[in-house]
This record gives structure tokens, sequence and C-alpha cells, in this order.
């Protein structure tokens, strides 16, 4: 198996063995992150933009650092200091960022395809940071990661995922790098915030969370959001947490192994109980310092590709 | 200026008539005559149709205000290499044709600057904003053939019903793009479904259409005016319609090649030259709209052509406009699909759907080849293969997403008032 793409755009392209070698390499490189030099000559002498148009603390930072023990030099761009603040397109933005030779584009961006729109048109690698609501790769990635590396298999693992899943980037990175492994996913919450076309990616889909909690391996719970409520999703935080929030009545009827995790920033008491969250089944900051494994993986792998030549 | 031509030969297909028999046409002075002008020219027709001039009831113009994407000029010029001769204008423009003045500018720039008849409609609501009635006995006074807030929807039931009952005054049909804004949401761009869930991309839902198809209905039965719901692309619009029809309330609905030839796949890979607005929608919608064609529930085939600057498109998915380009393509994939691949209907039918059947639910005196109107003339081979090259169209909008299409079927020659404004190329 070789790593034949300068981008990383979304799970739904790549096949089983892409990403089974995409988490080999992560394995390796997670080495690299426990020396007491962290840093190997990976991409040295390259340059990677952080294009971030819409904000990111955690996963800017991640990349940021991934970047950064993988030799390159990193430049970090915002949304609200770049030109497209004054009008500029994204096309015109990419072609001057190639212009000062990036060779690699992490891009973040409220507008689901704007990955791809970049990476068809520049020479550049690019890899998404999390795109609207379509994907969000790298925490797919660092997710089935940190299930393989707990359970030690993906396939034939019962996942549950839990809550906004309609507007959720992560639930879909989640669903592809899942059933792509074998995995049994189940996609849990109101009808509202999980549409029945969710059905046809191969995954399972219920209402009722109590009815499948005892049998999940693992329960990746998303964020909800204010926003949600405001525009009738659901009638309020108090009643979701009744019937979707992993408090710790509901912990207690875990499997004693099963793992508990959240792409974060947790919302505690609402999807999440703080108790839980810290508890024994929790894998939340694991998730963390995988995903910063995964990344410097993917970076590696697309900054190894040469150049398109004609963009 | 002689405007007097004779065709001969050719398989003349004039659905108003009924007539469909390989024949001779004469035109005089530019309207048809019983028989040839003295001096007339005389064209070879052999092994072609012969048919009353195209007629596109949805097409945008661009003018005034938005010239970066098309002009009068440009626009006609497009029809008439797509076989068209008259083109049903709408009101988006930049200032919105909301009031007679623009009206007439309109009419003026097509005078000077067009090769196809322009037939422009008017809004509904000032500014197409959906609240206030426009002036529309102006208008009226001023030509226009219509009136419609397309690419918006008027929202209040109650203004809509106002705008059907005080057009209806005039014998103008109102023409709505169906769609309900609280069910499609502001963000919506593209058909809720497998595809947007997939591309995470928020979704208009088939409903959304459907509820104001059905609003239609019963307001057309209310007022008597007449209602004709554009550019249907759902299954169940087509169901209402066909109900609608049957009770002999006066709703109308068109067609357009898109979302005949496409579904929501087609914007896999985010392809924005696959954004409309309604949306392309899924294989079971086709098989209904071709269903509705089929049987007459759907009497109108038109373009919705709407050209866009290539730097417009080439951005972000959320952030193009909604639109293709249509006039240059429109009769291959009409023949193509209905004709060839599908076999929907007869080339008759297929005639009077872009002919007879909007001009007379835009009472223009044209749409026929019966002597006395105007010499409009399409000579069609509906077998003639070639291939979409949008680098090649007269329209300023390369927009398509047929470009490379091998299609069966072109308009050869289009003819307005017994003057050639269009040959294929050799």
């Amino acid at each position: 198996m070789k790593w034949t793409r300068k981008d990383l755009v979304a799970l739904s392209d790549l096949s089983a063995e892409e990403i089974t070698l995409i988490l080999d390499t992560a394995a390796e490189f997670k080495g690299v992150g426990q020396r007491r030099l962290k840093k190997v000559p990976s991409l040295r002498g390259k340059t990677l933009v952080n294009f971030f148009v819409e904000a990111s603390t955690r996963t800017r930072t991640s990349f940021e650092l991934a970047a950064v023990r993988l030799s390159a030099d990193v430049v970090n761009i915002a949304a609200n200091t770049s030109s497209l603040s004054k009008g500029e397109s994204l096309k015109d933005t990419a072609k001057n960022l190639e212009a000062l030779a990036a060779d690699l584009i992490v891009l973040r961006h409220s507008a689901a395809g704007a990955p791809q729109f970049l990476a068809e048109r520049l020479r550049a690698g690019v890899v998404n940071a999390g795109d609207g609501s379509h994907e969000h790769p790298t925490q797919g990635l660092l997710d089935v990661f940190t299930i393989r590396e707990r359970l030690g298999r993906v396939g034939g693992v019962k996942v549950g995922i839990v809550g906004d899943i309609r507007f959720s980037r992560v639930a879909r990175s989640n669903i592809q790098a899942l059933t792509k492994l074998g995995a049994e996913v189940t996609l849990i919450g109101p009808p509202t915030l999980v549409p029945r076309e969710f059905s046809r990616f191969g995954v399972r889909i219920t209402h009722s969370l109590d009815e499948v909690l005892g049998e999940l391996d693992v329960v990746n719970l998303l964020r909800i959001q204010h926003e949600r409520q405001k525009a009738g999703y659901f009638p309020g935080t108090g009643e979701y947490a009744s019937l979707f929030g992993l408090n710790a009545a509901r912990a207690a009827r875990l499997k004693p192994e099963a793992l508990v995790m959240h792409p974060g920033p947790i919302h505690r008491g609402v999807e999440l109980d703080g108790s839980v969250a810290d508890g024994p089944h929790s894998v939340i900051l694991d998730q963390v310092t995988n995903g910063l494994a995964v990344r410097m993986a993917v970076l590696y792998l697309c900054g190894s590709v040469p150049p398109k030549e004609e963009a | 200026m002689s405007r007097s031509l004779t065709i001969r030969g050719g398989r003349v297909i004039d659905p108003a008539t009924g007539r469909d028999e390989v024949g001779d046409i004469f035109i005089a002075d530019g309207k048809f005559a019983p028989a040839p002008a003295p001096g007339a020219a005389e064209l070879d027709a052999r092994g072609l149709v012969v048919c009353p001039g195209l007629i596109d009831m949805h097409v945008h113009l661009r003018e005034p205000g938005q010239g970066a994407k098309e002009t009068i000029a440009t626009g006609t010029r497009a029809a008439a290499a797509g076989g068209f001769t008259s083109v049903v204008a709408m009101p988006n423009t930049n200032p919105v044709a909301d009031h007679p003045g623009i009206i007439a500018w309109m009419e003026e720039r097509a005078a000077e600057a067009g090769v196809v008849n322009v037939f422009p409609t008017g809004a509904i609501t000032v500014g197409s904003a959906g609240e206030q009635l426009a002036p529309i006995g102006a208008m009226a006074a001023a030509g226009i053939v219509a009136v419609t807030d397309d690419g918006h929807c008027v929202q209040s039931h109650e203004v809509m019903r106002r705008a059907a009952e005080y057009a209806g005054m005039f014998g103008l049909p109102v023409l709505d793009h169906c769609q309900d804004a609280s069910l499609a949401g502001a963000e919506a761009v593209m058909h809720e479904g497998f595809w947007s869930t997939s591309l995470g991309l928020p979704g208009w839902p088939r409903m959304a259409e459907e509820i104001i198809v059905a609003r239609d209905a019963m307001l057309s039965e209310a007022t008597g005016t007449k209602i004709h719901c554009q550019h249907l692309s759902s299954a169940g619009s087509v169901r209402l319609l066909r109900e609608a029809r049957a009770r002999g309330i006066a709703l109308s609905g068109e067609v357009c090649p898109h979302h005949i030839a496409l579904t929501d796949e087609a914007l896999r890979g985010y392809d924005t030259n696959a954004k409309m607005n309604p949306p392309l929608r899924e294989e079971s919608d086709i098989e209904a709209l071709l269903g509705g064609i089929a049987d007459g529930t759907v009497g109108i085939l038109a373009t919705d052509h709407a050209p866009h600057a290539v730097y417009e498109k080439e951005v972000e998915f959320a952030a193009a406009p909604f639109g293709i380009v249509g006039l240059e393509t429109a009769v291959g994939i009409f023949c193509e699909i209905l004709l060839h691949r599908r076999k929907v209907v007869d080339l008759p039918r297929l005639v009077a759907m872009l002919t007879v059947n909007p001009a007379r639910l835009l009472a223009l005196d044209r749409g026929t080849l019966a002597p006395g109107a105007p010499g409009d003339v399409t000579l069609l081979d509906p077998d003639r293969p070639w291939v979409v090259d949008k680098d090649k169209f007269a329209s300023k909008g390369r927009n398509t997403p047929f470009h490379g299409w091998e299609l069966r079927g072109r308009a050869v020659r289009t003819i307005v008032g017994g003057s050639t404004v269009w040959e294929v190329p050799a």
C-alpha cells in the first residue's frame, strides 16, 4: 500500500487500506511524542499554512504542533486577518498563498466542499480541518485510532454516535471511517437531528439511547449547540439531557470496558455529565493526544507526495 | 428589405392547426401567407422539420444591470442559436423590472440589439419583495405578457391572492416560482435527500415546492386567474397539478431540461454547475416529470436560462449563484431524452410544448404557421448528432453541466419574421 494523495479532503474518498495506512503511520509517530526530543525531520524545508476561515483553537493548535514536530515551517492565517474579509475570493487568496510557495494548506472553512474546491485548483496539498457539516477527516481518524488502540480492533466493534448528527462533520467522518473498517455504527438522537437518509450509509438509527446503551462498546457524544434549540430542532437542553445525555445513572449501565468519547469542547451537564467525562470509561484526553499523532501522519503522507505539475 | 421566403419540402408540423405533412410554407412581408410572395427567396427544407418558431417562456436576459452575466444582445443570440425565435424575459434584473419605465427600456434595447422577439414580464410585487403589488396595470399597458417574482416566491398567501385577482383584470397569467421559504430555509442549496446528507449541505425538501403548488391551485380556483408553476422539480408537484387540472382549475406547469436530465447525484464533487433553484432531485422525480409530460399534465417546456459569469460560479459551493444556461442545449436535451431515449412524446407533441402551448398561455400571436401570424420558423433536425461545447456558446454564460454531452436533435436554422437570424455552422 503506497500513499498517492496530495490532499486529504474526505474519508468518503479513502479505501479501508488507505485509512489503515494512516492509522499505522500515526502509531509510529505517536512514539515520537513520547520521546524527550519530540521532533523528526520528515517535513524539513516544507511550508505549511494553517488557513482557518472558521474559528478553532484545538484543531489549529493540534495541526500546528504536528507540523512543528515534523520540522515544517508553519504560518497561521485566521479569517479576520485574511484578505477574505476584504472581499477577495477563496480561490484568489489560496493562489496567493501558493505563490508564496506553501507546500501544504490546512483548511478549516464553514462552507462544505471548500477543501475539495481548493484541492482541485492548487498544486499544494490541501488537508481538510473541517468543512461545514461535511467532514472533519482527522477527527474521524483520531477517533478510530483511539478505538483501535484501546480495544485492539475496529471490525465488529459496536459504536453509538449520539446527538446532532445532521449538522455534524465529526459524525460524517466517523461514519465513513468506522463502516469502512467494519464497525457496527448506531446513530442516536431525535429524528430532527438524525435524518433517516443516514441509513443509506449502512448504519442503524435509533431514537432511544437507553435501548442500546448496554450493548455498545463505544459511546461517542457530540456537542449540542444552543443554536439548534433556537432553530427548533429540540425543545431545550434539559429535555435533551434527560433523553440523550450520558449521566452517571446511564454510565452505570455501560459495559465495563466500554469507551466514552467526545470530540470537544464538552458541554458538561448536557450531552455528558462531568463525572462521566472524568470517569473510568472516558478516553477524551487520549483522543486529544492521538489527534496529534494522526495529524502528523496525514501531513507526512500528503506532504511527501510530489505536487501536481499544473493546477 | 425583403422578408418574404418560401420553405419547400420539409415535414411541416403546426400543432396549432393539427398540420403534419411534407409540404411548403410561405412567408410574405414577414407574415405567413397562403401562397408564395412574388420574388420570394426559396429554401430547401427536405429532410428537416419545419415548425413554428420555438418559444422559451423562461429566460433570464440579465439586462438591465447584470451585463457581466448576459445582455439582451448576447441572450437573444443564444436563443437564436438554440432555435428559439421568442423569449420571455424574467424580471429579476437589477433594478427589478417592477415598473413600466424598465419594461419600456427593455423593449427598446430588444428592438436595437435583439435578434429574436423579447417579451418582458413584470414583477408581481415591488422589488419582488413579496409585499406591495407592483404597478401591474401600467406594466400591462407597456407590454408585459405575465407577472412573476421568479427567483422568489410570494410568501404571503394574501398578497398572492390579491395579485391573482388584480392581474386577472388585465388577462395576465401569474407565473410562480413555487417555494415555501420557511420549509426551504435561507441556507438551502440543493435537494434534501441522501446526497445533501452526504455532502453536508442544507437541502430543500420536496414539500417546500409542493405546498406552494397546492396553494396556487386553490388561489387559481378561487380567482379564476391562470397561475403557472415554473420549473417543476418534484413528483408531488406533478400529482397536485394533475389533480387540479382534472378539476378544471387554470393551473399549468413547465419542466426544464436539467430536471429531466440530471439527479442530485450530479452535485457529488460540489459542482456549482449543478447548483440550481429549484434543485435537481431524484430518479423518482424524473419519472414523475416524464409521466406528467406524457399525459399532458405538463404542457410547456422552458429552459430557465440563467447565465452567470465564470468567476461567480468558481467559488465555494454555498457562495455560488443558482442556475445554468439552457437556450443552446434545450432542443438537444429535449430531443435526446423525450424523443429518443425515453420516447415520452412524439415530435408534434414536443413541438406543441415549445410553441402553441406557451403562446396560448401568454396570449402571444405566435406559435403557429397559420397565415397572418408573424413568420417565425424553426428548422429542426431531430436526429442530428452533435456535442455540446460551452466555449462555442453565443451566450456569455459558460455555466452548464452538459459540456461534452453527445446529443441527438438540433435546430439548424432560426427564422424571425421571414429573416434567417441563425444557421447551424457547417
